[in-house]
């Protein structure tokens, strides 16, 4: 076993098991640091197939950017999270009887299918050489030609999610006291302040 | 050697868990979201996989849109969430029937 294989062993075993921790952990936090570990790996996993690229968005839009989003609303949100898992035992039968239906489906499409004949041929995007072109100028050769106008469409997405994002969570609270800058520029300073003469040893 | 079908058993694996998280979280939206975040990662896996033994680059285009949809669902998911929470106080799913669906 090359040390390519261990590599491919050592973090396939630990998305699966960092996966798992994710929906059994008893508190969200520790939900949301297993993700962050099950990004890790498999943005490791995406460097052994040679999608360096990929593999870096995954750490910095995933861990940088999802999971920190995920990290703060569970901070932020006062909810009490043992009631709600509670009544995760009542679930396991029926989600564990699903899971096996489904990984027995998956295995039956997963053990019939073959690469056709003469794909090479046939290939839309064939990767170039490594040693003439690298990953990432090679995605981006393809992406900004080939691709340009879903490339823009998934800037468009994530403009309208920002926006509904932002939307959604704003609120105007009435009864606190604000700053309002348009009544500070036009205060007039004749007005602001007035002076009074006042007399020795008597005061106002 | 490892070959294809290793991959794909990793994604496979990751997928079923995100679907297990569904069904065994019923009632915390927060989880529920990491779980879908768990399934779109596994499907991702599977895109690379094909395109790296492939030798075609259209998966890894394809998983550039995908992680640009995940996390577009992810922040609006989660402005929903923090929406609710301050009008009802709770996360519970079964509480969600503020429009009598």
């Amino acid at each position: 076993m090359g040390i390519a294989d261990i590599t491919f062993y050592a973090f396939a075993i630990t998305l699966v098991t960092a996966g798992f921790l994710v929906v059994v952990a008893r508190n969200p936090v520790h939900s949301v640091l297993w993700l962050i570990l099950a990004f890790l790996s498999s943005a490791g996993l995406f460097v052994l197939l040679g999608a360096e690229f990929v593999a870096m968005l995954l750490i910095i839009v995933y861990v940088g950017a999802v999971a920190v989003l995920f990290l703060f609303v569970v901070m932020m949100l006062d909810v009490d999270f043992s009631a709600l898992k509670a009544e995760m035992a009542r679930y396991v039968p029926l989600a564990g009887l699903i899971g096996v239906v489904l990984l027995m489906q998956l295995a039956l499409a997963y053990g019939t299918w073959a690469f056709s004949d003469g794909i090479d041929q046939r290939l839309g995007n064939p990767i170039p050489p490594i040693d003439e072109v690298h990953n990432t100028q090679a995605l981006g050769l393809i992406l900004y030609d080939q691709y340009f106008l879903l490339f823009q469409l998934a800037g468009l997405i994530l403009l309208v999610a920002m926006v509904g994002a932002i939307l959604l969570t704003l609120r105007h609270r009435q009864d606190i006291k604000r700053q309002d800058i348009l009544a500070q520029i036009y205060r007039d300073p004749a007005k602001a302040m007035e002076l009074k003469d006042v007399k020795p040893g008597q005061g106002l | 050697m490892i070959g294809l079908e290793h991959y794909l058993s990793v994604a496979a694996a990751l997928f079923v868990i995100g679907i297990f998280g569904i069904f065994l979280n019923r009632k915390n939206v927060i989880v529920i979201l990491m779980s879908i975040e768990l399934m779109l990662l596994s499907v991702n896996i599977n895109l690379v996989a094909f395109s790296s033994f492939l030798g075609d680059l259209t998966g890894q285009v394809f998983t550039l849109f995908i992680l640009t949809v995940a996390a577009a669902e992810a922040a609006i998911g989660l402005a929903i969430l923090v929406c609710f929470f301050r009008n009802r106080g709770t996360i519970d799913v079964e509480d969600v029937n503020v429009m009598k669906g």
